[in-house]
């Protein structure tokens, strides 16, 4: 027996949550026991902690407490854009996404409708899976790879008014 | 390190790899979890924090701890804003706005002639269409931006979205490495 699990969205988020999701987006202790070292920042316990992140997770505030790579060190990933029109729409989303080397997906306010993100283990493989789409549904898909990296900030400042 | 050379590929760099696949889905939430992978690996848990205290440092690890779903967390709007700048300024003014606080992605991209003219790309998050575009009014001032061609596409809905793979999961890393992905979260 699994008892329900309690879903935090459906109050207002604590102070520890509110303090796990907002400063611990960088600089996750490279500690034995990081669970504990942030406990004590938090003048809280590690198993309270633990579990807190464990809930986050499983209702999907987070998606992790691990890394982010830098793009592009291993492999080959672009951004792709496509103009579908627009009664197609869910039917190419859907086919698009089922690619596993599909990792975001999204409708945009564009004539290009439809982006998405793809990675593989190399241009030569990313390069197919983009003309097996277009070959698939018959429409362009546009091939915007990332050049350079300008990004700086680490993390995102959370506001919760 | 060059995680990409294939050819080249030392033990020392095949162990990073297998590091990264094991913990690309998230660390273990468990009291020692460095010492849980390590075990996983055949690693002791000191060689395991030397290894992603470089990867740190060589910028191949960005950033280690919490990540976060903007739109589960209220973040529900999120706008792509795309400008046309000279090429010869598109290096300075992309990291004008990539170090803007408002600002959570900023790539350089290539344009396509005829169907794309924008070179330069970033992400606003925020809690509204309104705080987006404010916060970006708000930007363009405040760098000087007005004079930059611009468009901004704002996400209606989201079809996918998880961190990019290397193709091994965490429990399957005992495996031999499957060198697969790596984009952009």
């Amino acid at each position: 027996m699994v008892a329900q699990k309690e879903s935090i969205l459906d109050r207002p988020l604590n102070e520890i949550e509110k303090r796990l999701l907002n400063d611990f987006q960088d600089g996750f202790p490279l500690t034995p026991s990081p669970f504990q070292d942030i406990a004590e920042q938090l003048g809280s316990n590690e198993q309270i902690v633990m579990n807190t992140l464990e809930q986050l997770q499983s209702n999907g505030l987070i998606s992790r407490v691990g890394p982010v790579f830098r793009p592009n060190r291993v492999g080959a990933s672009t951004l792709a854009a496509m103009a579908v029109p627009m009664e197609r729409l869910e039917a190419v989303a859907a086919l698009v996404s089922g690619y596993g080397e599909v990792n975001h997906n999204y409708e945009r306010e564009h004539d290009l409708n439809l982006w998405f993100v793809a990675t593989a283990s190399d241009r030569e493989k990313l390069s197919s899976v983009l003309s097996e789409i277009e070959t698939r549904t018959g429409l362009e898909v546009i091939d915007l790879p990332m050049i350079e990296d300008f990004y700086i900030n680490l993390g995102f400042p959370l506001q919760w008014t | 390190m060059d995680l990409k050379s294939h050819t080249t590929t030392s033990d020392a760099e095949s162990i990073d790899l297998e590091l990264v696949c094991a913990i690309q889905n998230g660390l273990p939430l468990v009291s020692h979890p460095y010492a849980y992978i390590a075990a996983q690996l055949g690693l002791s848990e000191d060689e395991v924090l030397t290894r992603l205290k470089r990867l740190m440092e060589t910028g191949d690890i960005r950033r280690l701890g919490v990540v976060v779903r903007h739109r589960e967390l209220g973040y529900r709007a999120n706008a792509m804003v795309v400008w046309d700048v000279p090429d010869e300024k598109v290096t300075e003014i992309g990291r004008l706005i990539g170090r803007q606080s408002c600002v959570t992605l900023c790539y350089r991209r290539p344009r396509r002639p005829g169907r794309w003219q924008y070179n330069l790309f970033c992400m606003i998050h925020g809690r509204s269409r309104e705080g987006v575009l404010n916060n970006l009014e708000k930007m363009v001032e405040r760098c000087n931006l007005a004079w930059i061609e611009r468009d901004v596409l704002f996400s209606l809905r989201r079809f996918k979205q998880r961190g990019a793979r290397y193709g091994v999961d965490q429990d399957t890393s005992h495996r031999p490495v499957n060198r697969t992905l790596l984009g952009v979260e």
